[in-house]
């Protein structure tokens, strides 16, 4: 069961966690709480999975190269297709999709050039092709996804 | 950006560690001040390389089971401006134009939606659909059947 406390946690710093020396005595003096409450609040959240970090979230494509893949796998083949692309250090976000196109997932490179490479090898290595999506513009608005913490 | 700058990024993209001080516990591992992490962090949220610090939520683990990817075929000339009403929706976590792939995929438009359930994800969809009107030719919605990795944006070491 999430407390109040992580529910304000949960919803009110997924932006604008405090670059202070202590940041979480910042929040805590927000809250009206103590610093060991929050501190262990956001223990309690990380170790339970509720968040997956704290820290900055960087701009794609700011850094290197990336791009969103699509693959038409058959289903007989997918778990290794699947597998094998996981492997991939350079490979996030890899999801099974329902559709023709039913594997999904970003692949992240120091360059271009590097990107090309990489795709090459995972078509070479699967013995399918890939169909590049990389991002062209991103209407990225900074606001928070709202949170529905009540049922 | 710079050399330092790259180090910051890669020291906190998995997350700072979770201590009173962690600008500090990251300043120590790169061997600068606790100053200049902070300083470069403000820097670079400023030039937009860093989006946002804080806490990032699990959208599976709080109950958003059914994320959707929706894909939309819509006019390229307008696209800027449907991208940017389809990302101000409150439900809606990322929106991007991405190529066509003519003739196996029409789609330019790309925008997630989470909901706690089918439903409230058909809900969604049904919502950006009236929002595009007749500006949209076509679209799927495309369930995730399985998360097969994830992991926060990396950059190689």
């Amino acid at each position: 069961m999430l407390s109040p406390l992580h529910k304000q946690l949960l919803n009110n710093y997924q932006q604008d966690f405090p670059l202070t020396a202590t940041p979480y005595l910042t929040i805590a003096e927000q809250l009206g709480v103590s610093e060991a409450e929050v501190l262990s609040a956001f223990q309690n959240l990380s170790q339970q999975n509720y968040i997956s970090r704290i820290g900055p979230v960087i701009a794609p494509n700011s850094i290197g190269a990336s791009a969103l893949v699509a693959m038409a796998i058959p289903e007989a083949d997918l778990q290794r297709v699947a597998d094998l692309i996981s492997a991939y250090p350079n490979v996030n976000h890899n999801y099974e999709r329902e559709n023709r196109f039913n594997l999904w997932f970003v692949l992240m490179a120091d360059d271009a050039a590097q990107l090309e490479t990489l795709i090459s090898e995972i078509e070479q290595q699967t013995g399918y092709s890939a169909m590049l999506l990389p991002m062209l513009a991103d209407y990225y608005i900074n606001l928070g996804f709202e949170l529905n913490l009540n049922d | 950006m710079d050399a330092i700058d790259r180090q910051i990024i890669q020291a906190t993209q998995a997350g700072l560690p979770l201590v009173a001080e962690p600008y500090q516990a990251v300043a120590e591992q790169l061997g600068i001040s606790t100053e200049q992490v902070m300083q470069r962090m403000i820097a670079m949220q400023n030039s937009g390389v860093i989006r946002r610090i804080g806490a990032v939520p699990n959208h599976y683990k709080i109950g958003y089971r059914y994320n959707g990817m929706t894909v939309w075929d819509v006019d390229d000339a307008l696209i800027d401006e449907l991208g940017a009403q389809v990302a101000a929706l409150p439900f809606v976590s990322h929106c991007y134009h991405r190529p066509r792939h003519l003739p196996d995929w029409r789609y330019n438009l790309f925008a997630m939606v989470h909901g706690k359930s089918e439903d409230a994800a058909e809900q969604q969809v049904a919502i950006i659909a009236e929002l595009l009107g007749a500006h949209a030719r076509d679209h799927q919605v495309l369930y995730s059947s399985k998360i097969l990795k994830k992991t926060g944006l990396r950059i190689a070491g």
